[in-house]
């Protein structure tokens, strides 16, 4: 007869340990294979472009450094544009700068939405009539158009402000997600549990309802950095973005606006196409993973 | 049944009218609020401009006074209204004395025309992908070779269009690579015209559908994995009806009605990157009247462009809006909050 042998647990402890932390994350890498495969990608671009930036010459990105439109080659392993450029020297100084402004720009829409939507679900009245009202009307005019007439006025475009201005436009999904969630969160028991213990309002939108959004806030981040690199990028192909530090769209700009694919020259607008499109398939690869957080009405609808 | 339904209307013409107003009020705005005094910029430009014309000085007072620029800011604020709801919308600064609507209006057409088409064929090509993933009839190999299609969806517009620009325009001349028309043809209604029209859009459409396409299936997928677990699929395989017609006329009929209203949400995206796409094969839309303008700072057109385009998807989310309840008459006004 056989006893039955306990298998040894190892006792877990619950808690935001920074240990715990790791771990659940790590499980959570390993589960979602697409996940890990679109960061992977997105930090390895990142890495090229962050430690690159430190070994390259910058001067070599100032106008005229080297002779103009030349193909690639063991001095200029991009070629150079017509400018007069290093193209692998304005890669690599680009690529930091649109991740900075996807990160600032998701950073900012989310936050914004966060809080306008809990006060808007939470409150109710009519700031959330208003808010929700002009949440509306800014899903429905197109988003460029008004980055467009807003970057046209801008005397001198820097990353940061472009960054800020295209967070601002991002606001309105996730506002509209946290306040539905916010919406039925506030009639859930623990809420009212709360409210009768005497806790405050504020305290029960951070520690109460904000918690339960965090699966959500984390997929509406990479689709909000998402768009913000969109957006950003979109504003530099229009001649729009910052214009006195490198950026992978404003080359893209300059490429086209000199006929780059006309001339045969592929190293001017191939290498800001490989790395965009190598950015957005990461992003791509990050928020289907994370669809099921994303929506959150759909849960329970796997079933079919 | 009537009683409601008109509250629904009124709901919606009001978030119209509300667009429009914001749309101006933006326009109206962010010039002043500038650093370094654009409208005066403006204003001066304009003098400048009206110097070299015959009688450009009574030109340019007469402009004074329909935008009321000598008058208090509130005045100026609603004089700008009304003038913008009559389509007034100032003079061109680059093309000065060219009015801003005479030189948008031809492009209209254009943009309507390329994103219309691109969004039908992208929304019914959506469906029906969508449903044929979720079906559990479909064959294996169609299953595995729609999400194919959904590779270009994480690229945006303008990036698969550089690329369908360089694959099949520039290397390969399968199409043509800028313009909405051979420059040789005159217009007409003449079928040569249309089909040379066809032609040179194919690409640019291509872009926007063949980058669209996969978000609107995967949503599909997801309406139809909702819509097939209901109990109505489960009588309508039991009364023994055919297959077909389960899927299509059952299933995909009222999963429909949602995927309208997820379009009506993503249309203003869906017309920003069309704008990239004209930019990058010269298509004579707004697009890319929008881009010269920016190249010149004709800031009034700017300005006039981007109210055109927020009118417009307005005006589109409202016909969705109100076409919504005649596809699903469980929908009253109730669904508004839950968005």
């Amino acid at each position: 007869m056989r006893t039955a042998t306990i298998p040894k647990v190892t006792r877990q402890r619950t808690g935001f340990s920074p240990w715990n932390a790791v771990r659940s994350s790590f499980n959570f890498l390993r589960g979602n294979w697409l996940f890990t495969l679109g960061l992977s990608l997105l930090l390895a671009l990142f890495l090229f472009g962050a430690i690159g930036s430190m070994m390259v010459d910058p001067d070599r990105s100032e106008m005229g450094a080297v002779p103009l439109n030349l193909p690639p080659s063991w001095d200029n392993p991009l070629g150079t544009e017509g400018f007069g450029r290093d193209l692998y020297t304005l890669m690599v100084l680009g690529i930091p700068n649109t991740f900075k402004i996807g990160l600032l720009a998701g950073g900012v829409g989310v936050l914004i939405g966060v809080v306008i939507g809990l006060m808007a679900g939470y409150y109710r009245g009519f700031a959330d009539v208003a808010f929700s009202s002009l949440a509306d009307v800014m899903l429905v005019i197109p988003a460029l158009a008004i980055l467009i007439t807003v970057s046209a006025y801008v005397r001198s475009m820097t990353v940061e402000l472009m960054a800020l201005i295209v967070g601002l436009l991002a606001w309105p999904l996730p506002a509209r997600v946290v306040r539905a969630q916010t919406l039925s969160l506030r009639e859930r028991l623990f809420v009212q549990v709360a409210r009768l213990s005497g806790q405050s309002d504020l305290e029960i939108l951070f520690v109460q309802i904000l918690p339960n959004l965090l699966s959500y806030l984390a997929a509406a981040f990479v689709g909000s950095v998402s768009s913000g690199i969109l957006a950003a990028v979109g504003l530099e192909v229009l001649g729009l973005g910052p214009q006195l530090v490198p950026t992978v769209g404003r080359t893209l700009y300059q490429a086209f606006s000199r006929s780059a694919m006309g001339r045969g020259m592929w190293w001017w607008w191939g290498p800001p196409v490989v790395i965009l499109a190598i950015i957005f398939a990461g992003l791509f690869l990050m928020s289907i993973s994370l669809d099921k957080y994303a929506n959150p009405r759909l849960k329970g609808a796997e079933r079919g | 049944m009537r009683g409601v339904d008109v509250r629904y209307f009124l709901k919606r013409l009001g978030m119209f009218v509300f667009v429009v107003f914001v749309a101006t009020s933006v326009n109206f705005f962010i010039p002043r609020m500038a650093p370094g005094n654009p409208i005066g910029a403006i204003t001066s430009r304009m003098a400048q401009a009206s110097a070299g014309i015959e009688n450009g000085e009574a030109m340019f007072e007469a402009y004074r006074e329909r935008f009321g620029l000598n008058k208090p800011l509130y005045v100026q604020y609603f004089t700008y209204l009304r003038n913008t709801l009559r389509l007034d919308l100032g003079y061109s600064l680059s093309a000065y004395p060219a009015g801003v609507w005479e030189i948008i209006r031809p492009s209209i057409a254009w943009t309507l025309g390329l994103v219309t088409i691109s969004v039908i064929i992208t929304f019914v090509l959506g469906v029906i992908a969508g449903a044929l993933l979720a079906w559990k009839h479909t064959p294996a190999l169609v299953k595995m070779f729609i999400p194919v299609t959904m590779i270009f969806a994480a690229l945006p517009y303008y990036l698969l269009a550089l690329l369908l620009l360089f694959a099949l325009a520039y290397t390969s001349k399968i199409f043509p690579m800028s313009g909405a028309y051979d420059s040789r043809m005159t217009p007409g209604f003449t079928l040569v015209f249309w089909r040379d029209v066809a032609y040179h859009a194919v690409l640019p459409a291509l872009s926007i559908i063949l980058s669209s396409l996969g978000f609107w299936a995967l949503n599909m997928r997801g309406l139809m994995v909702n819509t097939i677990g209901e109990d109505y699929m489960l009588l309508a395989e039991a009364k023994g009806l055919k297959k077909a017609r389960i899927l299509w006329w059952y299933a995909v009929r009222n999963a429909i009605p949602s995927q309208l209203t997820q379009l009506a949400i993503t249309l203003g995206h869906v017309v920003s990157g069309a704008i990239l796409v004209e930019i990058i094969f010269a298509y004579p839309g707004l697009g890319y009247m929008l881009y010269m303008a920016i190249t010149n700072s004709d800031y009034t057109v700017i300005q006039g462009i981007t109210f055109i385009l927020s009118v417009s998807v307005g005006l589109a989310v409202l016909i969705v809006d109100l076409l919504y309840p005649r596809l699903d008459p469980r929908v009253n006004y109730v669904t508004e909050n839950s968005g």
